[in-house]
């Protein structure tokens, strides 16, 4: 799946647009707490989180995802924006919530990482 | 030297739609927009065109864009002899407007194929904040071309130099120090530190698959000295051959029971740090599972020291390998 089938199963609308439309999503993945997203999100990873401060921005970064996805229609602070084009990441928003945001995007072939052990070293 | 016709490379095409599809309206509008009065008549548009040297404008009412003149409809006044009627009466009211936030894309599908030659660009409310024209297109474009190159060029430079230290300075053992200072509570730069780590890293060419596990377990750090100190504290990056050691140094309430904090799930953080998404006792925990060493001393009034170690082959330092073959 790539970005603009993304936002087309979310019927979602891109805020901040640093990535080609055309470019392949490998899984995504979704979270609150940003410490789940730095041990369990992998590099090139969707995230859709319910949070839209600028934090969000940061975590993403650091965990090598580039694209996020709000749900419920949230609409990020200007800071979380500014920051997004500075870090060159994707956001983009949907009104779905996120079990119904993630159900659409698994449904339409977005997989996810499988099972996770925590206490497994080797992710 | 090159025709105006001769060819542009694949690279500098795709660099122009790369640009389109990521550059949002705002950037290339004009923003002083002289907007007209629908009290006006043909006349004084006329007038207006002429000492501002323009050939069309929104009219607007309110705020919001109620329709367009342009300088065809001013010769078509002037023929019919309608100068003296309003604006209202002669301009297309039919406009096609652009959101501020729209991506470029959509001006050029409307300048181009759509055939409009200005489009008034507005904001969330439907408020009129600016104009663009090919003309103001191609200016900002280029503008931004440049400014790509600049920035690509620089930062290839960069990344030279700053991979090279380990060959080009000469000493028995060789390491680069990195210190970022934090401050407490101050959540709009939280992160900022690590961001620049992760950054600095990567210059330094280290493997990607390490610069994520250093980004990971120092983005934890710096939150922990974010939300739990009330002096802040800084941040110690070594980068050497074979390891990168980090170190972050906080004289705040320290730890009465170490223990404790490095069970995951155990947190002191208070609720309104957990709405952020942080708080929820994983930190340590995470970067216990990303490092190969890590270290907490503290005691309670004597600060906190955090160590972390991360281990590499010397060949994980794109620097140390071979040069270039010819």
């Amino acid at each position: 799946m790539n970005i603009r089938e993304m936002v087309e199963v979310l019927n979602g609308k891109i805020l901040v647009q640093n990535h080609d439309p055309d470019e392949e999503l490998p899984r995504g993945g979704a979270a609150d707490l940003m410490s789940d997203v730095l041990a369990f999100g992998s590099e090139g990873m969707v995230l859709l989180t319910g949070l839209t401060n600028p934090q969000v921005v940061r975590t993403a970064e650091m965990a090598g995802i580039n694209v996020i996805v709000f749900v419920r229609d949230k609409t990020p602070p200007p800071e979380t924006l500014e920051l997004a084009r500075d870090s060159c990441i994707s956001l983009i928003r949907t009104g779905y919530t996120m079990y119904e945001a993630c159900g659409r995007l698994y449904q339409a072939g977005l997989p996810g990482r499988g099972p996770v052990r925590i206490e497994n070293n080797s992710w | 030297m090159k025709t105006i016709h001769g060819d542009m490379s694949t690279q500098e095409i795709t660099k122009v739609q790369e640009l389109i599809y990521t550059t949002r309206v705002e950037s290339v509008m004009a923003s002083n927009v002289i907007a007209i009065d629908p009290s006006f008549t043909m006349s004084q548009v006329k007038d207006l065109m002429r000492d501002k040297h323009i050939s069309g404008a929104p009219v607007v009412k309110e705020k919001q864009v109620i329709g367009i003149v342009t300088i065809s409809d001013v010769i078509r006044s002037m023929e019919e002899g309608k100068l003296n009627f309003l604006v209202t009466d002669l301009m297309t009211s039919d406009v096609r407007t652009v959101s501020k936030d729209a991506m470029v894309t959509d001006v050029v599908n409307n300048l181009g194929r759509q055939g409009f030659s200005r489009l008034p660009v507005v904001d969330q409310d439907g408020t009129l904040v600016g104009i663009v024209t090919t003309g103001t297109l191609i200016r900002s474009l280029l503008m931004q071309m440049d400014k790509s190159f600049q920035k690509n060029e620089a930062e290839k430079l960069y990344t030279y130099r700053a991979s090279h230290i380990f060959q080009d300075i000469s000493s028995d053992d060789t390491s680069l120090l990195l210190r970022y200072f934090v401050n407490e509570r101050d959540f709009d730069n939280a992160g900022k530190a690590s961001s620049l780590i992760k950054r600095s890293l990567q210059r330094l060419m280290l493997l990607p698959q390490i610069v994520r596990r250093v980004g990971v377990a120092v983005y934890e750090a710096e939150m922990n000295l974010v939300i739990h100190t009330d002096i802040g504290g800084e941040i110690t990056v070594e980068v050497r051959k074979d390891r990168v050691n980090i170190s972050t140094v906080d004289h705040g309430p320290g730890i009465a029971d170490l223990k404790q904090v490095l069970q995951p799930g155990f947190s002191t953080a208070p609720e309104w740090i957990r709405d952020m998404g942080f708080g929820a006792g994983m930190g340590l925990a995470n970067i216990r599972r990303v490092s190969d060493v890590m270290k907490l001393t503290s005691s309670p009034g004597q600060g906190t020291r955090l160590e972390i170690v991360f281990n590499f082959r010397n060949d994980s330092l794109a620097t140390t390998r071979s040069p270039q073959k010819a």
